[in-house]
């Protein structure tokens, strides 16, 4: 079969597109903002968008573009932490309940069905009654709630490719365990993984941002998305807009961060196409 | 299918002794002393020996452990530190708010998702498949929360048809009660809605290419017969596991609807107990709703091996 050109391809083109420019304003917003995203203006509270502030401001004048511009960058840094925790502890779990079988495989299964009972915001409820919320208990919630997914594709792809010839081979040439998982078996798991960190994404923005909206993630005055909306609740009768700009950069980039996803799982994996 | 069963019990009782575990690890041995949290700064050293030993926290871990772990088979959670009353009792108070409102987002997930689905399937690269498949994907980017904020303000602030949150409780009737969660369950239900959507379209597409798809349509039948009869029953499968998993969600979900509607649930009790430094409370809820979303996962489990008999035998 022709190998497909991932740029024809129309839904990863667009989530590119979408993921490439939220990318490029996070990486901006570290060099450049129209206004210092913490500078309070008690003068210019929740102004409409427009003039100095093409979206308007927050109640303590702050300009919400500047905060919205940098708000991506927690976005990114949460998803991509969060991300990196559940698949590197998931594909651990992963490979070492397929690899090694029997009782232990049948534990870390029940351990990884445990821990599939932990939402991201039920961990995060857990671990801000004994930890103060932060990022760092958002990324920590949400990469555990991760780690079934990873897990259970992990071991699916060990127990398919453990009876396959070239590991058989591996082993039969002396290869040790974990040279065999590492060198022969973990690269060939690759595609599917790749998938699911790509759909994972998405999925920690928008839990990034509930947590940050339930007070148990990001803390003020440090802009994140859904901070931004929990303050401008309210204020949504007095100025809507408020309300409206965070979340339509939640709804963009969790839309680009999807579209790109699916059309990777296009690419990559043509039997689900 | 008694084997089975018995299998899959046997898995659950393990998988909640892992859950139980996890909630106790998190809040009793890794800050150390739970009673310090409790108290904050302000207790005095002999006030915080009292509640070490009201909270049994000079005994070994895994004396403590087996303690709770017995109470809670029991039904007790142990005692609130803010209300001074039973945390079970608290937990099955706020229950009349927490589940008609996951029950309501579910209702309105099937009943949204499945014809838009199907109808999706049916249509399949036409335009209604593609509007359906967009629509589906604003639904999957747009938060819960968001999409509550925007209903408030759509409904509340400028047409002033519902307020904008609270709970009256049942007992002010039916009808204002349910008014008080139909927002909410629509920006919790909008969001699963639109995953369901994707799970029942392929699902009907992966039937329709079957052969006795094809056999039904050859011998005659009306299309109506062959999507409700051969079609749809089929599909069922994968559909019921992927609403069954989303109920799960919609559990956890509801405790971010409940804030943006101030609505006493679970989620707010929660919520209210962490700033209240109320542990007994936060563990109980927790444990509470990750049971909850394991006997569901458990459910499904259950539903899946007897609608398909091959899950059985694996």
């Amino acid at each position: 079969m022709a190998r497909r050109r991932p740029l024809r391809h129309l839904t990863f083109t667009l989530g590119l597109a979408i993921t490439a420019a939220l990318v490029v304003v996070a990486a901006l917003s570290l060099l450049y903002t129209p206004a210092d995203p913490l500078a309070m203006s008690v003068a210019d509270r929740l102004q409409p968008p427009g003039g100095g502030h093409p979206f308007g401001t927050d109640q303590f004048g702050r300009d919400i573009l500047s905060r919205v511009m940098t708000g991506a960058v927690t976005s990114i840094a949460v998803g991509l932490i969060a991300v990196g925790l559940g698949a590197g502890l998931g594909v651990l779990l992963g490979l070492l309940s397929g690899y090694a079988g029997g009782w232990l495989d049948e534990t870390l299964m029940r351990l990884v069905d445990a821990v599939q009972g932990f939402p991201a915001i039920l961990s995060a409820l857990l671990f801000t009654a004994v930890f103060s919320p932060g990022m760092v208990v958002s990324m920590v919630a949400i990469g555990v709630a991760f780690v079934p997914a990873f897990a259970r594709l992990a071991r699916g792809s060990v127990l398919e490719l453990r009876e396959r010839e070239f590991v058989v081979a591996a082993q039969a040439l002396g290869g040790g365990d974990g040279r065999v998982l590492l060198r022969h078996i973990l690269p060939n798991s690759l595609p599917p993984l790749i998938v699911q960190a790509t759909t994972s994404f998405p999925v920690a923005v928008l839990a990034e941002a509930a947590l940050a909206y339930l007070g148990l993630g990001t803390q003020p005055p440090y802009p994140s998305w859904g901070l931004m909306l929990k303050e401008a609740q309210n204020f949504l009768s007095l100025n809507p807009w408020f309300a409206v700009f965070p979340g339509g950069a939640i709804a963009l980039t969790v839309l680009g961060l999807n579209l790109l996803g699916d059309g990777l799982r296009d690419l990559l994996d043509p039997k689900t196409a | 299918m008694r084997r089975y069963v018995a299998r899959r019990v046997a898995a659950l009782a393990a998988t909640l002794l892992f859950v139980s575990a996890l909630v106790f690890v998190v809040v009793r041995v890794l800050p150390g002393d739970p009673a310090a949290i409790i108290m904050g700064t302000e207790g005095s050293p002999e006030a915080l020996a009292r509640l070490r030993e009201s909270m049994g926290l000079n005994q070994p871990l895994t004396v403590q452990y087996a303690q709770w772990v017995g109470g809670a088979l029991r039904g007790d959670l142990g005692r609130s530190i803010q209300y001074d009353v039973p945390v079970g009792g608290l937990i099955v108070s706020r229950l009349p708010v927490t589940l008609p409102l996951a029950l309501l987002a579910a209702l309105f997930m099937v009943a949204a998702a499945l014809p838009l689905g199907i109808y999706a399937a049916t249509h399949h690269r036409r335009g209604g498949d593609y509007l359906a498949m967009i629509v589906s994907q604003v639904g999957i980017s747009v938060p819960q929360f968001w999409s509550g904020l925007l209903l408030i303000l759509l409904f509340s602030v400028h047409l002033g048809w519902v307020s904008s949150g609270g709970f009256e409780g049942w007992s002010s009737g039916l009808a204002p009660a349910l008014r008080s969660l139909l927002l909410p369950a629509i920006a919790l239900g909008l969001f699963q809605a639109a995953v369901l959507v994707r799970a029942t379209r392929s699902a009907v597409l992966d039937v329709l290419r079957e052969d006795y798809v094809r056999t039904a349509r050859a011998k005659g039948l009306s299309e109506r017969r062959v999507i409700n009869v051969h079609t749809f029953r089929n599909a069922l499968i994968p559909v019921v596991t992927v609403a069954g998993i989303q109920l799960g969600q919609l559990m956890a979900g509801a405790i971010v609807l409940e804030s943006v509607f101030a609505l006493p649930g679970l989620g707010r009790l929660a919520l209210g107990a962490i700033s209240a430094r109320d542990l007994p409370v936060v563990q109980g809820v927790t444990l509470f709703v990750a049971s909850s979303i394991v006997l569901i996962n458990f459910a499904v489990d259950l539903a899946y091996g007897m609608l398909d008999p091959r899950i059985r035998y694996e």
